[in-house]
């Protein structure tokens, strides 16, 4: 097993960071959606609906950089000997994790690195997002120091490592035989946004491109926004924090430099401003993130070295968007959903009996 | 020497234990065995802050840590 990784350095988890917000800006400017660089919730969200997991005609659309992060990922995890199919921890509670991680983050409307891009843009309602999600994570860690542990993974087969690069393959397999059809809202099985943010979208080659990279540098960096606040309060470390801060610089120059930076709490782009809800969806988000171990990036990274348990993590996620569409929970623009306090609510619920129920010995 | 088998566990959980071991105050030495170049870089990265001496011995799919207090 190798162990010298220059990106896992301090100055690798900087630059890592700092491209990755300098890419998101890139994309913002190149027609992906205002502040929403690559915002690993949306996104899976959107190819939630471009599949007719749900059907809000706004958010249907099947995102290239989500398979690039995880096909980035896998080539660099398979280059530098790092393809390990191992699964067997909680992956049942895992896959319930990530679809109340969902839930939250579209209380908040986007994932933690979404609300880096959009503080990075001026969007203040982010540094509520952000609080929430620094809370949540708080929470986790009590867990954490009171013996919290789904418990350990096992080596798999080949196979069940391959799960998700391949379900990444076959969506873009789909994505290539089915391209959009200008102004139609379907092309063949795929569902497409005429308008909205999911009709915002920057060229597939250049999204899949710039996801590839970034998946690549984020699994050599171990790159993780949760990781960043959870080693922060439970190690009093900041290697992870100074990627998340370079991230945030990244997107502000580039910002500034594309004319995208307009600051404030109103009027913001695929946000709301009623403080409770940006700040407990994001507590609910932060703490499920952190009992899983990785934040939504991350999540998919692992995924590409073969973590099956992430792997259903990821699939949680999709599945939990496709209800929060479905079912009234996520936000818009105006505000919470009809049904989205009553679910992060329950959501709290649950992650609070797993959290207290899980005490595995190691 | 404490020795602490860490392999299959995902993070903080390598990081943890180790803490845990050094907090003790029992044990000037550490054996950590991992099988994820991750946990070598964090529980590498966590010693050194606290003063400790960190060796690492790669074997086939796994790593043996030697943490040496200062």
């Amino acid at each position: 097993m190798q162990v010298k990784n220059l990106l896992a350095t301090t100055s690798g988890i900087v630059a890592v960071g700092a491209v990755i917000g300098v890419l998101a800006s890139t994309l913002q400017h190149l027609g992906n959606p205002a502040n929403m660089g690559i915002c690993v919730a949306c996104f899976e969200r959107d190819i939630a609906g471009s599949l007719g997991l749900h059907r809000a005609a706004i958010v249907q659309y099947l995102r290239p950089e989500i398979i690039g992060l995880c096909l980035g990922a896998f080539l660099a995890a398979i280059t530098f000997g790092e393809f390990k199919p191992r699964g067997g921890s909680a992956p049942a509670q895992r896959f319930v994790l990530g679809f109340i991680a969902m839930i939250g983050a579209l209380v908040f409307l986007g994932c933690p690195w979404r609300a880096l891009f959009r503080l990075g843009g001026g969007d203040w309602n982010a540094l509520v997002g952000l609080a929430g999600l620094a809370t949540g994570i708080y929470i986790g860690t009590l867990f954490f120091r009171a013996g919290f542990n789904l418990g350990g993974s096992k080596a798999q087969t080949k196979a069940t490592g391959y799960v998700l690069p391949v379900i990444m393959l076959g969506l873009l397999a789909l994505r290539l035989y089915f391209p959009q059809v200008q102004g139609q809202p379907n092309s063949g099985v795929l569902f497409y946004s005429t308008s909205g943010p999911g009709a915002a979208h920057a060229p597939l080659a250049v999204s899949l491109g710039v996801a590839l990279v970034i998946g690549f540098l984020a699994q050599r960096s171990r790159f993780c926004s949760m990781g960043a606040f959870r080693d922060l309060f439970l190690f009093k470390q900041i290697h992870l924090m100074l990627g998340v801060l370079a991230l945030v610089a990244g997107v502000f120059a580039a910002n500034m430099y594309f004319g995208q930076f307009h600051a404030g709490f109103e009027g913001q782009p695929i946000a709301h401003n009623q403080h409770l809800w940006n700040f407990s969806g994001m507590v609910m988000a932060g703490l499920a993130f952190a009992l899983a171990g990785g934040c939504p990036g991350r999540q998919i990274f692992l995924g590409g070295e073969g973590d099956a348990d992430a792997t259903m993590f990821v699939l949680g996620m999709i599945v939990g968007a496709a209800v929060s569409h479905n079912f009234g929970l996520a936000s818009s623009g105006a505000g919470a959903g009809p049904n989205g306090p009553v679910a992060v609510a329950i959501g709290m619920f649950i992650l609070l009996v797993i959290g207290f129920v899980n005490k595995n010995k190691a | 020497m404490k020795q602490i088998d860490a392999r299959g566990l995902s993070c903080p959980q390598p990081v943890l234990l180790v803490k845990k071991a050094m907090a003790s105050g029992e044990n000037d030495s550490i054996e950590v065995l991992v099988d994820s170049a991750v946990a070598v870089e964090n529980i590498s990265r966590v010693a050194s802050s606290l003063g400790w001496d960190v060796a690492a011995t790669p074997k086939e799919d796994e790593v043996q840590l030697q943490l040496v207090q200062k």
